[in-house]
């Protein structure tokens, strides 16, 4: 169910089409988005007052990053960041298969009554998303959970949908669809692999 | 990506390196769940773990019992006073019983070392050891390897004296395999009655002559309780003789680097191991150790979980 957030940490160019690999997003195409999608979590709740972003490890938080600081720079005051890993909210935890590495959690204040923006790269069949709602909910009681994602790419098999969205994708089932992130953890590229 | 495979815990000795950074770096992302409001994840939820405890245990049992819980596991403890064990019933028998009702994990304490082994022949569950007899601990030893790698930032290199009774110290055998395999240095002091012979065959560890010796320098103290329930013989004068060539004190905790850290499993006995100076003194990391033990503990049933059969 992460299998779209596979993260790679790359020194050189990744190839920019092969048989196999088309580039649906560069750099400056993923930057303008982050930086709409900034502009609309700002319209919609007036401003960064009691808004906290969350960004599900391991893309979802690099992305989080951005977004904060894309916010600071057009609002001129910062948002709390946290991240949160899923793995054990998962529903796909099988006996007699290894369980995955656990990742870290991090929200370092309630969320209580705040407007919480959930971030990932890649939203697919929602079922990450469905466990990051879970998850947070152990935290306290939000005064609502907002969803932005860079790429939606369909196939939801949960009723969930995105807030704000970077861009739209239709793909087939077969097809993977990747954000990837260099060294310093920033959004370089998003592939679509046959 | 590393994967955890074993379906039992057994002993350090069965793990490797990589097996034990795994469970390391799970408990510690574990550890986050402990200091919320709400202190549980749906991890293991329908999953039943029966606590077999055929030995005394207040620490273990309840951090055991308290990890299950808070991954969502369904729990049920039972003890020697409650157990068909006093009617006579062997361990093999009991286990078959047990497993008619389905449990996913068994966790036993037991007083015969490689108790488990014979049980996990027996079952298809996993099991997992919470102390065999003089063999091994291995839930104590991963919970002493946390707490030395959250205040060093590293295990590798460091240099850990471990005193007292070794003989007959379970959690010293899970220590000394956990150390080794993550590079530190082990060195050993006790009086020579409760020095097992051919120590060295656990693992790189140094036996001391005395305990000045194997506390110079030292990063971490680990202080041993005398566990007189298994000596079968006298096997020291007195107890104030023991405190006086043995025990930790303020003065020879000098000897150790500034800033050692002071180590011990527990139950203390205050006086004789070590003075209550040190115990409630600020090199002591004792109940740290505790706190430890249940995210360890959460990541042993976690993993033991995914574990394939074997």
């Amino acid at each position: 169910m992460r299998g779209e957030a596979l993260f790679l940490c790359l020194t050189e160019r990744w190839p920019t089409m092969t048989d196999n690999v088309t580039v649906l997003m560069d750099e400056s195409g993923i930057k303008r988005a982050l930086i709409r999608i900034s502009h609309e979590i700002l319209e919609r709740n007036k401003g960064v007052r009691d808004v906290i972003l969350i960004g599900i490890r391991s893309g979802g938080a690099f992305l989080a990053e951005e977004l904060a600081k894309s916010i600071a720079v057009i609002e001129g005051d910062a948002v709390p960041v946290g991240s949160v890993d899923i793995t054990l909210y998962r529903d796909d935890i099988k006996n007699n298969a290894p369980h995955l590495p656990v990742g870290k959690t991090e929200i370092g204040f309630s969320l209580q009554g705040k407007k919480v923006v959930l971030v990932d790269d890649v939203l697919f069949t929602g079922r990450t998303i469905r466990a990051a709602m879970d998850a947070l909910m152990d935290h306290g009681r939000p005064e609502c959970i907002q969803l932005a994602v860079l790429i939606d790419r369909g196939h939801r098999e949960l009723p969930i949908r995105a807030d704000f969205v970077g861009r739209n994708v239709p793909t087939s089932l077969k097809e993977n669809v990747k954000v990837v992130f260099n060294e310093l953890n920033q959004p370089f590229e998003v592939v679509l692999e046959k | 990506m590393a994967e955890f495979k074993h379906r039992n815990i057994i002993a350090l000795r069965d793990l490797t390196r990589e097996d034990i950074e795994l469970l390391l770096a799970t408990a510690e992302n574990m550890r986050e769940i402990n200091s919320r409001d709400i202190k549980k994840v749906p991890t293991l939820r329908g999953k039943t773990i029966i606590n077999l405890f055929y030995e005394a245990s207040t620490r273990t049992r309840t951090s055991f019992e308290i990890a299950a819980k808070r991954l969502s596991a369904d729990t049920v403890n039972i003890s020697p006073s409650t157990s068909s064990a006093t009617k006579g019933e062997t361990l093999a028998d009991t286990a078959l019983n047990l497993l008619a009702m389905k449990p996913d994990i068994i966790v036993m304490r037991h007083a015969v070392s490689g108790a488990h082994y014979h049980l996990a022949k027996k079952v298809s569950c996993s099991v997992v050891n919470a102390g065999d007899g003089a063999h091994e601990h291995p839930s104590q030893g991963l919970l002493d390897l946390l707490t030395m790698k959250d205040w060093f930032g590293r295990l590798d290199g460091l240099k850990v004296a471990i005193v007292g009774d070794i003989t007959h110290s379970r959690v010293a055998r899970s220590d000394i395999q956990g150390l080794t395999k993550m590079g530190s240095h082990v060195y050993l002091a006790g009086p020579p009655t409760m020095m097992p012979p051919a120590v060295e065959r656990l693992g790189s560890v140094t036996v001391c002559a005395t305990m000045k010796e194997a506390i110079q320098d030292a990063d971490v103290v680990m202080m041993l309780r005398i566990q007189q329930e298994r000596q079968g013989k006298t096997l020291m004068p007195n107890a104030r003789e023991y405190s006086r060539y043995f025990g930790l004190n303020p003065e020879n905790l000098k000897l150790a680097k500034p800033g050692a850290m002071v180590m011990h499993p527990g139950p203390i006995n205050r006086g004789v191991e070590m003075s209550s100076y040190v115990v409630d003194g600020s090199q002591s990391h004792i109940l740290k150790q505790v706190e430890n033990g249940v995210a360890v503990r959460m990541a042993m049933l976690y993993h033991v979980c995914g574990g394939e059969l074997e």
